[in-house]
């Protein structure tokens, strides 16, 4: 993929998962008890040959920097090209709002990178693609602008951008609904175009007024281009509320789900954190749990998932939930259909009890 | 680019013939421990996290797996612009070439490599022992006692003080005698083969113990005693704590078990003293429906669906349903297939214990399935190594 450079957009909507997103960016949730959302598009591209990637920052760029760092981890810290920081477009009184400005901000990155062609991409979808056959398809049909879709496996009340194609994959309509019903295709937010042709996208967009790349820069302008949709028939999850967050989490525990994103062949790679094996103790019970690295189990745990460190003391009871890093879950403590940010301690025989369709949320930090 | 003060140049050559067939393949450091790592991360992570970051690695049996495995030393934070882990294995001169003999020559051909990095102290350990240590505190020991070498050494129970090199010291913990494995031992403290010399002596005497032609070229057998009797001043370093010599099919399976107690006898966990490895990108580990885990230890990217029990095992391992692993060592990316029974063994990497296989010894033996192997049901019990 010597042709195609990766940029990744991190400014996405958050407003649907604001308890996850208080004090980070969407970029950095953590997801699947070891990773962070970003790790999946950016893994995508490092497996399909993508050496250049530009990273287009979140106003809450922190964790993003903390995380990512050279890039090393993911084999991006080259000498030549690698791992690309783009920050956020400080805002004023007068700025526009919307992601638009920041591509419009860092276009000289585009015109200085050599690729032909840029894939572009999110961090809210989960999925495990081969870049290569985007590509190859874009080159087959002769598309301006190629989208990777899905079909919507049931209803989303978070909404999405919604596709419709002709019989060969030719977009004919492109739109954001709040609800998205199922067998609908919905846009992955990947879009593969020659670098050349984004570059105009962008400019004229921005300075004929526009804030939203998506809105503005795509669908706006969609009646001077031809698009195609490519459909991805792995697994996909679209991260855009904490009720998706929650179901995606529970679709990891499956076999068959992690099978498709955490193939040996297409690893998913993130930031090393060099934790010891899990304790199990004599009265541990696990069933059906995906359990990180670090963690010490003297209790039981049902349908859960741990992130690393997490501790799960005697008689603690943990069922339908996700429990995010270096969590102390004292005895007898009770937690179902609960996420729990990082750091956070349940006291001694405390019940925590969310709803098996709206989970209990814990914010980072707390101490119950 | 600020002068090393300390070189650490680590011993990994060794085949550690006594793993038998664990170490057919590989060499001794490179054997997996602990559910994740491999033996020689503790030695390097004690180097790293005592700030000692010019590592020398001699290696010399079966090299491969272990240098494939070190590479530039990321791993264990040691690729660094003035430091970093260089591999030493043996290498030709003009008139030929000569395999290391002893632990002395090993360090006496590396001489000019020392040179270019021209340290006040060298730090040479063993890569095969499995413990958590500060070397700074030793090597401040040694400066403070104005030693001219200073051996670490740990009390060993009496009965078992014969199998070691045993160090007599007076009050001040000079050492006065050393006695290599002494019938009638006359002290407990056991030397723990990790030396701080001061490298212009150091390397006065491998070069005069070069020219001696009926030595053994061995630190314990002729360095050391070579010092005493010229009155250097050796003084020993008294070290508290687990230490552990896995060169055994049973020492290396009890300390895998050590790690299984309520309280482990040796903790990898102390986030104060990190021990690094090469980490696969895999995700954590999953316990399926029927699967029950206790008293063991697991590692990221395994599958469990059967039961385990005292168990340590590796990453991407697979535990098929009904299948039961009791008081055993699964090394990495082994499949127990369904209903397989595996008691009190140690199982290499990428072996296939196939479905409704046996893998246990019928008196209470450690059964050793070594690398890549498939055990078939067929064959019944099957003891190996």
């Amino acid at each position: 993929m010597k042709t195609v450079m990766g940029l990744i957009n991190l400014q996405e909507n958050d407003s649907l998962i604001k308890e996850m997103t208080a004090r980070r960016p969407l970029a950095t949730i953590p997801f699947a008890g070891r990773y962070r959302l970003i790790d999946f598009s950016l893994s995508s591209m490092v497996n399909s040959g993508i050496e250049n990637v530009g990273i287009l920052l979140p106003a809450k760029s922190r964790s993003v920097l903390d995380h990512l760092r050279s890039g090393k981890d993911w084999d991006l810290a080259r000498r030549h090209e690698g791992l690309f920081y783009l920050p956020a477009v400080q805002v004023n009184n007068e700025m526009r709002d919307g992601d638009l400005k920041n591509f419009y901000r860092h276009l000289d990155f585009l015109e200085h990178s050599a690729q032909k062609y840029v894939l572009l991409a999110g961090s809210q979808v989960i999925y495990n693609i081969d870049f290569d056959k985007v590509l190859r398809f874009h080159q087959n049909t002769g598309a301006d602008i190629t989208m990777v879709y899905n079909i919507q496996a049931d209803e989303n009340t978070a909404g999405g951008t919604v596709i419709e194609t002709a019989e060969n994959g030719l977009v004919k309509d492109i739109a954001r609904q709040p609800v998205v019903y199922e067998d609908a295709k919905i846009s992955m937010g990947i879009y593969l175009l020659e670098k050349k042709l984004l570059i105009e996208i962008v400019k004229y967009a921005f300075e004929h007024g526009g804030s939203d790349f998506l809105v503005d820069g795509i669908m706006r302008l969609r009646s001077q281009y031809v698009i195609y949709g490519l459909q991805h028939d792995g697994y996909v999850a679209h991260i855009n509320s904490t009720a998706s967050y929650y179901r995606a989490s529970m679709d990891i525990l499956q076999p068959d789900v992690r099978e498709d994103i955490f193939s040996r062949d297409n690893s998913i790679y993130t930031k090393t954190k060099d934790e010891p094996p899990v304790q199990y103790k004599k009265e541990a019970k696990a069933k059906n749990s995906l359990i990180a690295n670090g963690c010490v189990i003297e209790g039981s745990v049902e349908n859960s998932i741990l992130f690393r460190g997490v501790k799960v003391g005697r008689g603690v009871h943990v069922k339908n939930s996700i429990i995010m890093q270096k969590c102390d879950l004292q005895e007898d403590a009770l937690i179902e259909n609960v996420i729990c940010d990082k750091n956070v301690v349940i006291t001694q025989g405390k019940w925590l009890k969310g709803a098996s369709n709206y989970p209990l949320i814990v914010e980072k930090n707390v101490v119950i | 680019m600020r002068k090393t003060e300390c070189l650490a140049m680590i011993l990994a050559g060794g085949q550690g013939s006594r793993l038998g067939a664990l170490t057919k393949k590989i060499a001794k450091p490179a054997v997996p421990f602990g559910g994740k790592y491999r033996i020689i991360d503790f030695t390097l992570s004690n180097c790293v996290n005592s700030g000692i970051h010019k590592v020398g690695v001699l290696t010399q049996y079966r090299p491969l797996e272990l240098h494939n495995y070190l590479g530039s030393g990321g791993a264990w934070d040691l690729d660094r612009k003035d430091g970093g882990v260089v591999i030493l294995p043996p290498f030709a001169r003009e008139k030929g070439a000569d395999w290391y003999k002893g632990t002395a020559d090993a360090i006496y051909q590396n001489i000019n490599f020392i040179e270019t990095v021209d340290p006040e102290y060298v730090l040479v350990l063993s890569g095969d022992h499995i413990y958590t240590m500060d070397y700074s505190w030793m090597i401040e020991a040694h400066k403070q006692t104005k030693a001219e070498a200073t051996i670490g050494v740990i009390e060993v129970p009496w009965k078992e003080a014969s199998r070691f090199g045993i160090m007599s010291t007076d009050k001040n913990g000079r050492i006065v005698e050393f006695a290599e494995k002494p019938a009638k031992p006359k002290s407990n403290l056991a030397s723990m083969g990790i030396y701080v010399f001061d490298w212009h002596l150091l390397k006065h005497y491998l070069e005069e113990d070069a020219k001696d032609g009926v030595s053994s070229h061995d630190f314990g057998k002729n360095i050391i005693p070579k010092m005493l009797a010229a009155d250097v001043k050796l003084s020993s370093y008294a070290f508290e704590g687990y230490w552990k010599d896995v060169g055994t099919i049973e020492s290396l399976w009890e300390a895998n078990m050590d790690l299984l107690r309520e309280k482990p006898a040796f903790a990898m966990d102390d986030p104060a003293w990190k021990i690094y490895s090469v980490t696969a990108s895999l995700p954590p580990h999953y316990v399926g429906p029927s699967g029950e885990v206790t008293t063991s230890l697991v590692s990221e990217g395994s599958s469990i669906y059967g039961t385990v029990k005292n168990s340590v095992i590796f990453p991407g391992v697979k535990i098929g349903k009904g299948a039961k692993v009791i008081n055993s060592v699964i090394m990495p990316f082994t499949t127990v297939g369904e209903n397989a029974y595996v008691d009190k063994a140690i199982v290499a990497q990428n072996v296939d214990v196939t479905a409704g296989a046996r893998v246990a010894s019928a008196d209470g033996t450690i059964v050793v399935v070594p690398e890549g192997e498939v055990v078939l049901s067929e064959t019944g019990k099957k003891q190996v190594g």
